[in-house]
C-alpha cells in the first residue's frame, strides 16, 4: 500500500461520511421515535435535486439548501402521515418514497432543464465551499504536514455543521426533556400517552427533524461534494446510512464512529481499484459490500448485539 | 354485517380501484406541473402499446419479469415476511442461469443431439436459478428465524452485497480473456428462442421483442404458488404463521422452519426471472440486468393482493406501464421514461401504506345505505 495518498484518503474519508452522518442521525431521530425510516435515500436524493435545481436558478446556495430541507420535509410528512395516522406498514411507506423520489427528480429535472436528469453545472458562487478560515492558507500550505492539515480545514461549512449535530443530537436525546419523551415514545408509547403526552406529536416532530437532515444531506451531495444534480447520485448512501445506524446501535456517537468507518472504506474503493495486503489482491468490490457485510454479522449475534428502539416500526394505537 | 365491516367485493375490488385511481390522479398532476397535458399522456401512455402487435409482446415480456418477482414478494407476504430483496436474489439468480449453459452446455451438445441437449442444458439452468435464488432467500430467512435479525434489514444488506459479487463474478471469473465488455460469452447452449425465432421456424412472421417462452415458466409458477397457499398443508402452514404466529405454535407449527422454506421459496421465485431474463432475452450474463424489476415486485404484489390471479394481472398492468411509457418518451420530448417510476411509487404509497385511507369514509356510506 502506497502511504503518499493516506492524507487524500483521509480528507475524502470526511467528505464520504458527511452525508452518511446526517442521513444516520435522521434514521436516529425518526426510529428512536419509533417511526421506521427506510426512506432516507430517496429524502436525500429528493434533496440533492431540489438544491441543485435551486442554486442553479437563483444562484445561492442557501436558498438551495432551505428549498432542500422544504421538499424533504414534505417527504418526511408523507411518511409520518402513512406511519403515525394511517397505521400503515411504514417499509412499504418508505420505499414508496423512494421510487417517487427518484423518479420526480428525473421526471421534472428532464423537463426543466433538457438535459436527461440532470442539472446545470453550478458555478462557485451557487455552491458551498471550502470555508476560507484566517491563516488556512499557511496551514495548508505548510511543509510536510499541510496535506494533513486539509483533512481538517478544508471543507464547506455544511461538513463542521454534520459534524456539530453529531454531540448536539446525542445531548438533545440524552439530556432534555424533549429528547427523554422522544425515546420514550419509540420504546413504549403506551406509558408516554398515559402521562397525558401526545404521542403523534412526538412522533411528527422526530420525523421533521430527520426530513431536515436529510434535506442537508441532500444539498451536502449535489452543492458542496458534487457541481450539479444527476440522476441516482445518493447512490445508496441512505442505506448505508441506515447500516450505519443499525452498526451503531441507534447512538448518536457510535453512528459518528460508523459513519467515518463506512465512509473510509467508501474513499478507499474510490481511490484504489482493489488494495495489495500482504501479498493478497483485495478486489474494489470487498470495501464496497464490507459494511453490508459487517452489519449482516452483528445483527446476526456473532459480535455483540445491536438492540432497536422496542416500539421501532410499530405504529400506536390508542385503543388496546 | 357488522359496523365497519364491507362487503368482499368494496374490500377486494372497489377499494383497491379507489387508490389506483388516486395514484394515476396525482401522476396525472405530476404531468400538469411539468406543463403538458396529463389527459394526452396517459392515453398515449395506456393505448399506444395495445395498439401494435410488438406493443404485445413487448408488455408480456414485461410482465413475465414482473410475475416472478411479484410471486416472491407475494409468497414472502403471506408469511407475514416483506422480501425487500427480490432485487438481489434476481440477480445472484443469473449465476445459476448462466453457468450450466457455459460450463456442461457445450459438452451436452456435441454428445447429443441439439434437440436433447437444449432442453437438458435448459433444465438445468432452470433448477440452478432456482436452487441459488432460495439460497439468497433462505439465508436472511436463517438470520430472521434463528438469530433474530430483521429481514427486511438483512435484505437491503444483501441487495448490496449482491450487487458487488456479480460485479466482481461477471468481470473477474464470467468476462472471456481479453475481451473488453463485462459480460459473459454467448450462452449459445442453453438458449431459449424468442417469439419472433420461433415465428420463423414454423413460418409465421412476428414483430421484434424479447418475448420468449419463458412466459409459461412464470404462469406454472403462479399457478404452482396458488396450489402450494391453498392446496397443500405447507401452503396452509405459511398462511397460519402470517396471520397469527403465536396460534400457529399452539397449531403444533415451527414458525422457524416456516419462516425460512418461505424465504427459499420467495428468493427461488426471484431467481426464475434471471431464467426467464438471462436465457430469453440478453443470453449472456451482464450486469444489471434486473434493473429494477424486483422493486416492481413490491407494486405487483400489493396491486395483486398478493393473489397469484391477481399477480399476473398486475403484472401486465406494470408490463403496459413500462411499455408506454417508453412510447410516451418518444411521443413527448418533455417526459422522460422515469414517469413510470414514480406511477410505481404511487401505486405502492396508495395500494400499500395508505391502503386503509378510505375504508373509513366507504365504511361510513355503507353504513348509511344499510
Amino acid at each position: 500500500m502506497d502511504f503518499s495518498i493516506l492524507p487524500e484518503i483521509l480528507s475524502s474519508t470526511i467528505r464520504m461520511s458527511v452525508p452518511l452522518i446526517l442521513a444516520c442521525l435522521a434514521g436516529l431521530w425518526s426510529e428512536r421515535s419509533g417511526v421506521v425510516d427506510i426512506g432516507l435515500e430517496g429524502k436525500m436524493l429528493a434533496g440533492a435535486f431540489v438544491a441543485a435545481s435551486a442554486a442553479a436558478t437563483f444562484h445561492s446556495p442557501w436558498i438551495g439548501l432551505a428549498l432542500a430541507i422544504a421538499v424533504s420535509i414534505a417527504f418526511s410528512l408523507i411518511h409520518g402521515y402513512a406511519a403515525i395516522n394511517q397505521r400503515g406498514n411504514q417499509v412499504v411507506s418508505g420505499v414508496a418514497i423512494n421510487m417517487l423520489a427518484a423518479g420526480l427528480a428525473v421526471v421534472i429535472g428532464h423537463s426543466w432543464f433538457k438535459q436527461g436528469g440532470r442539472t446545470p453545472q453550478l458555478d462557485d458562487a451557487s455552491r458551498f465551499l471550502a470555508i476560507d478560515f484566517p491563516g488556512k492558507d499557511a496551514l495548508v500550505n505548510m511543509e510536510g504536514l499541510g496535506p494533513y492539515m486539509r483533512i481538517l480545514f478544508d471543507h464547506s461549512i455544511l461538513t463542521y455543521a454534520a459534524l456539530a449535530l453529531v454531540p448536539l443530537s446525542a445531548w438533545t436525546l440524552a439530556k432534555t426533556r424533549f429528547g427523554l419523551r422522544l425515546r420514550a415514545v419509540g420504546e413504549n408509547p403506551q406509558a408516554v400517552d398515559t402521562a397525558g403526552i401526545s404521542v403523534a406529536k412526538l412522533r411528527y416532530q422526530a420525523v421533521i427533524i430527520a426530513g431536515v437532515l436529510c434535506g442537508i444531506a441532500g444539498a451536502y451531495l449535489s452543492t458542496a461534494l458534487q457541481t450539479s444534480f444527476v440522476r441516482d447520485m445518493s447512490g445508496g448512501r441512505g442505506f448505508l446510512a441506515l447500516t450505519a445506524l443499525i452498526f451503531a446501535n441507534w447512538r448518536a456517537w457510535p453512528a459518528l464512529w460508523a459513519c467515518l468507518l463506512f465512509g473510509f472504506l467508501q474513499a478507499v474503493a474510490n481511490f484504489m481499484q482493489g488494495a495489495h495486503f500482504m501479498g493478497i489482491d483485495i478486489p474494489v468490490q470487498v470495501f464496497n459490500s464490507l459494511p453490508y457485510v459487517m452489519t449482516i454479522v452483528l445483527l446476526a449475534g456473532f459480535i455483540g448485539k445491536s438492540v432497536p428502539p422496542k416500539a421501532d416500526g410499530v405504529p400506536y394505537t390508542k385503543d388496546r | 354485517m357488522q359496523r365497519g365491516e364491507l362487503p368482499t367485493w368494496v374490500d377486494v375490488g372497489l377499494i383497491p380501484l379507489i387508490n389506483l385511481t388516486i395514484a394515476f390522479i396525482v401522476a396525472g398532476l405530476v404531468v400538469l406541473i411539468i406543463g403538458e397535458n396529463p389527459f394526452q399522456a396517459i392515453w398515449i401512455l395506456l393505448s399506444t402499446p395495445l395498439s401494435s402487435l410488438s406493443g404485445w409482446f413487448n408488455i408480456i415480456y414485461y410482465a413475465t419479469n414482473f410475475i416472478f418477482t411479484g410471486l416472491c414478494v407475494a409468497v414472502a407476504f403471506h408469511a407475514g415476511l416483506f422480501n425487500i430483496g427480490g432485487e438481489g436474489q434476481a440477480y445472484i439468480g443469473g449465476l445459476g442461469a448462466a453457468t450450466p449453459g457455459l460450463l456442461i452446455g457445450g459438452v451436452l451438445a456435441s454428445a447429443l443431439p441439439f434437440w436433447v441437449s437444449q432442453p437438458i442444458t435448459l433444465l438445468l439452468c432452470l433448477i440452478a436459478s432456482f436452487a441459488i435464488g432460495a439460497l439468497w432467500g433462505w439465508f436472511p430467512g436463517y438470520l430472521q428465524a434463528k438469530r433474530g435479525s430483521h429481514i427486511v434489514i438483512t435484505t437491503i444488506m444483501l441487495n448490496y452485497i449482491t450487487s458487488s459479487v456479480m460485479v466482481y463474478m461477471i468481470n473477474m471469473v464470467f468476462r472471456p480473456v481479453g475481451k473488453m465488455a463485462v459480460e459473459s460469452r454467448a450462452i449459445d447452449d442453453a438458449y431459449i428462442m424468442n417469439a419472433r425465432e420461433i415465428g420463423r421456424v414454423i413460418g409465421l412472421k412476428l414483430p421484434a421483442s424479447p418475448l420468449n417462452p419463458g412466459l409459461f415458466v412464470a404462469l406454472a409458477a403462479a399457478w404452482g404458488v396458488w396450489y402450494l397457499l391453498w392446496r397443500t398443508k405447507l401452503g396452509y402452514e405459511i398462511r397460519a404463521v402470517g396471520a397469527n404466529m403465536d396460534a400457529s405454535i399452539y397449531a403444533g407449527i415451527n414458525p422457524s422452519r416456516i419462516i425460512m422454506i418461505t424465504m427459499a421459496i420467495s428468493g427461488g421465485l426471484a431467481g426464475l426471472m434471471a431464467f426467464h431474463e438471462v436465457l430469453g432475452a440478453q443470453h449472456r450474463l451482464v450486469l444489471e440486468y434486473v434493473q429494477g424489476a424486483g422493486f416492481v415486485g413490491i407494486a405487483v404484489a400489493l396491486m395483486g393482493r398478493s393473489h397469484p390471479l391477481g399477480i399476473v394481472l398486475a403484472a401486465l398492468l406494470f408490463g403496459l406501464l413500462y411499455q408506454g411509457g417508453t412510447e410516451l418518451s418518444f411521443a413527448n420530448q418533455n417526459i422522460n421514461r422515469d414517469m413510470v417510476v414514480v406511477i410505481q411509487g404511487l401505486v405502492i404509497l396508495f395500494m400499500g401504506a395508505l391502503e386503509q385511507t378510505f375504508r373509513p369514509y366507504l365504511a361510513a356510506v355503507f353504513a348509511k345505505v344499510e
